[in-house]
C-alpha cells in the first residue's frame, strides 16, 4: 500500500477550474500528478453515468470541479452537478466503493492555488483510503448499442 | 403517462446474479419522460450493475438497447439482433407492459428494473403526481375537469365525505380534498348546480371488475 499512487480523474469546468489550472501551471505550482483533467464545457455536464464509469475503467477517486456557487457562467449548472454528485455517491455507496472517493469543489478561474491544494488534499484522501475495491478484480466488456430505431 | 420510478440496484442485482451477459432495454416513452427508464437511466443502470458485479469479482456483460416503445410490436422486434443465444437475462426499464411484451416476444427470462406506480403526469421538474384512475368511463365533464375516482382516497362520486377537514383529505392531510376541489372550481365556474344532481352507483363493470380490458377499433385493424 506504501507505494499506491492513485489514478484520480477531475472533471473540470471549463470557466473556472479548467482555468485555474491552467493558472496554476504558469504560477509554477506543484501538484500530484495523478490528476487527469477533463475539460467540461460546465460542471452541469457532469453526468451520472460516466462518473460511476470512471470507477469501473480503473479511478481510484473522483471529483469534479465547478465554478463558486451563485458564479455558474449558465446560472445553474454547478447547482445541477452538486446534486447529480450527490446522487452517484448515494450509488457508490450502495455498490461499496464508498461515496468518499468522489467529491465536488467549487472555485474561480483566479484561483490557481486552490486548484493545486484540491489536487494535494484529494490524492491524500484517497491514498488514504487505499485503491478502490473494484481495481482488485478482473475486467469485464460492454458494448452499447444504438438506439433502436 | 405512465409514471414508473426504478427498483433498488440490490433488487434488480439480485435478480440478475445468476447471469453472465444481460441485455438491458430501456423504453423511449412514458419512462423516459418520466426520466425512470429512458436512454440516460438505461445507461447508468448497466453501468451500476456492471460496477457492482465487476466489485464482486464477478464480471456481468451489458448490452444496452432503447426501444422507440417496448408496447408496440413493430418496435419490440427491432430487439431480435439482440437477444442472442448468450443473452442469460433480458432487463427492462419500461413499465409493466413492457416487460410484458419481452417476455411474450421472447424465450429469454425477461426481469423488471422499474416498479410502475401510475398514471400521472409532470407537476414540477422531478415531481409527477397521479391523475387518472383509468377506471374505463370518464366522468370528467361532471366535476369540472377533477377527477373524483382516482384524486378522492375514497374515490366518491357525492362528496366531499365527513373526513374533509380545511380542504385537506383525513387520508393523508398534505392531500387537498378532491371534492373540495372539485367545489371550488365549480363555483369559480358558476356550475355549481350541476353538483345537486345525485350520481347512481358506478358501472364498475368498465373498469378493473370486468377482468383485462381490451379495445377494439375496426376502422384500423389489418388483418381480418
Amino acid at each position: 500500500m506504501a507505494d499506491f499512487e492513485p489514478k484520480i480523474i477531475a472533471f473540470c469546468c471549463f470557466y473556472c477550474a479548467y482555468s485555474a489550472a491552467d493558472l496554476a501551471g504558469s504560477m509554477r505550482l506543484q501538484y500530484p500528478a495523478n490528476i487527469r483533467v477533463i475539460e467540461m464545457p460546465c460542471s452541469g455536464k457532469t453526468d451520472i453515468r460516466v462518473l460511476l464509469e470512471a470507477f469501473e475503467d480503473g479511478a481510484d477517486g473522483v471529483y469534479v470541479l465547478g465554478c463558486m456557487e451563485g458564479d455558474c457562467h449558465f446560472l445553474k449548472g454547478n447547482f445541477r452537478a452538486k446534486r447529480r454528485v450527490r446522487e452517484a455517491k448515494k450509488i457508490l455507496d450502495e455498490i461499496g466503493i464508498g461515496g468518499e472517493r468522489l467529491e465536488m469543489y467549487n472555485l474561480s478561474a483566479a484561483m490557481g492555488p486552490r486548484f493545486a491544494e484540491i489536487a494535494r488534499e484529494f490524492t491524500d484522501h484517497i491514498r488514504k483510503l487505499g485503491p478502490s475495491p473494484v481495481k482488485l478484480k478482473p475486467g469485464t466488456a460492454t458494448e452499447k448499442a444504438p438506439t433502436g430505431q | 403517462m405512465i409514471i414508473a420510478e426504478g427498483k433498488p440496484l440490490v433488487e434488480v442485482a439480485g435478480l440478475i446474479k445468476d447471469a453472465k451477459k444481460v441485455l438491458v432495454v430501456g423504453c423511449g416513452g412514458c419512462v423516459t419522460v418520466c426520466l425512470a427508464g429512458g436512454e440516460k437511466e438505461t445507461g447508468i443502470l448497466a453501468a451500476e450493475l456492471r460496477l457492482l458485479r465487476k466489485k464482486e469479482g464477478n464480471p456481468l456483460e451489458t448490452v444496452e438497447v432503447t426501444l422507440t416503445r417496448q408496447c408496440d410490436p413493430e418496435y419490440v422486434e427491432m430487439l431480435n439482433k439482440y437477444v442472442t443465444d448468450d443473452v442469460d437475462v433480458i432487463v427492462s426499464l419500461a413499465c409493466g407492459v413492457g416487460v410484458q411484451f419481452l417476455a411474450e416476444r421472447y424465450n429469454k427470462w425477461v426481469v423488471p428494473a422499474l416498479n410502475t406506480k401510475f398514471a400521472g403526469g409532470t407537476v414540477a421538474h422531478g415531481v409527477w403526481e397521479e391523475r387518472c384512475g383509468l377506471c374505463g368511463e370518464c366522468i370528467l365533464y361532471k366535476t369540472g375537469g377533477i377527477c373524483p375516482i382516482i384524486r378522492c382516497s375514497k374515490s366518491i362520486l357525492n362528496g366531499p365525505c365527513g373526513g374533509s377537514q380545511g380542504g385537506k383529505c383525513e387520508v393523508n392531510p398534505e392531500t387537498p380534498c378532491a371534492w373540495q376541489l372539485i367545489y371550488d372550481r365549480m363555483q369559480a365556474l358558476g356550475k355549481l348546480e350541476l353538483l345537486m344532481e345525485i350520481q347512481p352507483p358506478k358501472d364498475w363493470s368498465k373498469s378493473r371488475d370486468g377482468g383485462p380490458r381490451k379495445v377494439v377499433r375496426e376502422d384500423v385493424t389489418i388483418d381480418g
